[in-house]
Formats: structure tokens, sequence, C-alpha cells
């Protein structure tokens, strides 16, 4: 149950005693926002990505915990210990030989964060908030990923309730290696369907 | 990439690190405390080894939220904002009304807008 409203938006008690020390900071002249906000992008990848992908990975590995995830991602999820501190609801969408899944919110940037730590620049853009709907295999092709012209691409549009995660295919040749292995082939973009897993053989993300 | 908590990870054995010996977060608060504590630090309102010893003091076990288990950045903003009182950039209930103003500015912004403080600022 997500008690999730549309006419105000709620901020945990972490979150706001971390705005007032930014706010008192700032007022006070000892931080500059557009200065912490640099230092800040240079974490972004630093954040969720590694949790997703430990999700990624145990799907690939477990089938029981595969069943789990797509019937209830929010709770698989929560078997991890992420969850989200708005209640938001999680769907895993999964990427098979026929359709390729990519996720984009056309109305702001919403995304699962507890999973893939803070959305790339590129993902809170007018261009790719507008394109990935209309075009998204150009836009596909602009990431290096070029498939097949028969593999369906769909596209999921977050919002403020649900927020997807994209299971990539698992790369060939990965027979019975260990979870962690597993997840470090699994890069943010191929959670977001903008690119895929990497493929240990070529050491770039497959095909 | 060197950036310049360099000096931070020397003081601080016990930041999580990934392998790259870069830091890593649970949450993105915990990456904006963090990066607002270099910036502090920068601007001149400590050294390190207070703040070590802020933290330390924290970590040490004068834990104050028994509901939970307080993980390490839940320590840290508590000892950046002890800090910043100790040294009197924060006059005493100047953090908590700011909270406070966050919060009612929150309540009063749509989902999906940006929360401004002026909204919660009477």
């Amino acid at each position: 149950m997500s008690d999730h409203d549309h006419d105000h938006s709620d901020l945990s008690d972490t979150e706001l005693r971390v705005r007032a020390l930014e706010t008192l900071l700032t007022e006070k002249g000892y931080i500059d926002p557009p200065a912490l906000d640099v230092l800040i992008e240079t974490y972004e990848t630093k954040i969720g990505p590694k949790n997703g992908a430990m999700v990624v990975a145990k799907t690939w590995a477990d089938a029981d915990y595969r069943e789990r995830l797509l019937a209830d991602a929010t709770a698989a999820i929560a078997e991890f210990g992420f969850t989200g501190r708005q209640g938001e609801h999680m769907v895993a969408v999964e990427n098979t030989d026929e359709t390729h899944n990519m996720v984009v919110c056309t109305l702001c940037s919403c995304y699962p964060w507890t999973v893939l730590g803070l959305p790339p620049v590129w993902y809170k853009s007018a261009p790719y908030r507008s394109r990935a709907v209309r075009d998204p295999r150009g836009v596909l092709e602009e990431f290096g990923v070029r498939l097949p012209r028969a593999k369906h691409i769909r596209v999921w549009d977050s919002t403020a309730e649900v927020r997807y995660l994209v299971i990539p295919q698992r790369p060939l040749g990965t027979d019975g290696w260990s979870e962690d292995d597993l997840a470090a082939l699994v890069t943010r973009d191929s959670m977001i369907g903008t690119g895929l897993a990497i493929d240990p053989l070529v050491k770039e993300p497959a095909a | 990439m060197t950036l310049p908590e360099r000096s931070i990870k020397d003081a601080l054995p016990n930041l999580p690190l990934d392998r790259d010996g870069e830091p890593v977060f649970g949450a993105p608060w915990e990456a904006r405390v963090f990066a607002m504590t270099v910036k502090a630090h920068e601007a001149g309102l400590f050294t390190w080894k207070e703040w070590t010893q802020a933290l330390g003091a924290e970590l040490s076990g004068n834990g104050n939220d028994a509901t939970k288990t307080p993980g390490y950045y839940d320590h840290w903003l508590a000892a950046f904002e002890t800090l910043l009182t100790a040294k009197g950039v924060a006059a005493g209930g100047q953090l908590a009304a700011l909270r406070d103003a966050w919060d009612k500015a929150a309540h009063a912004t749509p989902h999906g807008q940006p929360i401004e403080l002026d909204k919660g600022r009477i």
C-alpha cells in the first residue's frame, strides 16, 4: 500500500536535517549550492547501482528469487533491505530475446534511487525525456546500443508511485558464476535499459 | 579521481570505501552530507582533527536513538550538527527551526515539484 499523495511531499527526518544544514551553511556563505552539486555528481555512480546489481545478479542466479521479484518487486527488493522512504512501488521488467525494456520519467525525474542511486544528468534532461518515448531505438543507438530490428522495445514511464527496474539479459558464458561476480557485470545503464550487461568475453556491453 | 577529501579518508579508517578507494553511500542524502562536510572544511569552519574527534564521539556510542541501529552516516550527520553548534555556526535551536520550516515546505509542495523553503517560512 502506498500512502503517497500527489498534493504534498514528505521528507524523512534525516532528509529534513540535511536540508536544514545546507540552508544554514548556504545562507551564511560557507557553501555554494552549485559547487556542492558538482561535487555530489562525482559520486552519483557511487551510490545505489551496486544495490540494483545485487538484485539483478540474484535474479539471474536464483530461479525462486526471480519468481518472487517478477511477482512483487517491492517485497523482493526489500529482502535486501533496500526500501524507499516514500513507499514507492517497484516493478521489475525483464529483457528477453523478443523484448528490450527501457525506463523514462516523462513528467519529471522519478527514479528508483534505492536500487540505482542518484539519477544521471541525462536521465533528467528534456531531450531524453521527450525522445525516449518517441524514438527509443534512436536514443539507444546514441548510447551505443544497436538492437536487432525484430526486437521489440518497450518504454516504461515512471511515476511518483511506480518505479521500474530493468533486468538485463544474462550474458552467455557465465554459468556457475557467483552472484558477486555476476553483479560486477551489471551496469547502471543496463538497469535503466539504455545499456546492456557487460559481456565478460569481450569486456564490453553484450549485443 | 583525486578529491579534496583525501585527507578525510586518511583521518577516518572506518569510512565506507569501494574497491577503487572512493567513498560509497547508501542514499543520496549521505553523499550530500559528505559533500557539505568537505565544503565546510574548505571554508575553514573546522580542521580534520576536530572533525575526527566529533565523529569519533558519536561513533563511540552516545547513540540517543534506541529504536533503530544508526548507520555510519547517521552518526556523521549528528556529528556535523554537533560540531557546527559547538563552533557557533549554528545558534541554539536554529537547525531545529530550519528543519521544521523544510517540513512545512514539503507538505505544501505537490509531489514532483521542487520543494522550496519559502513555502515553509511565513
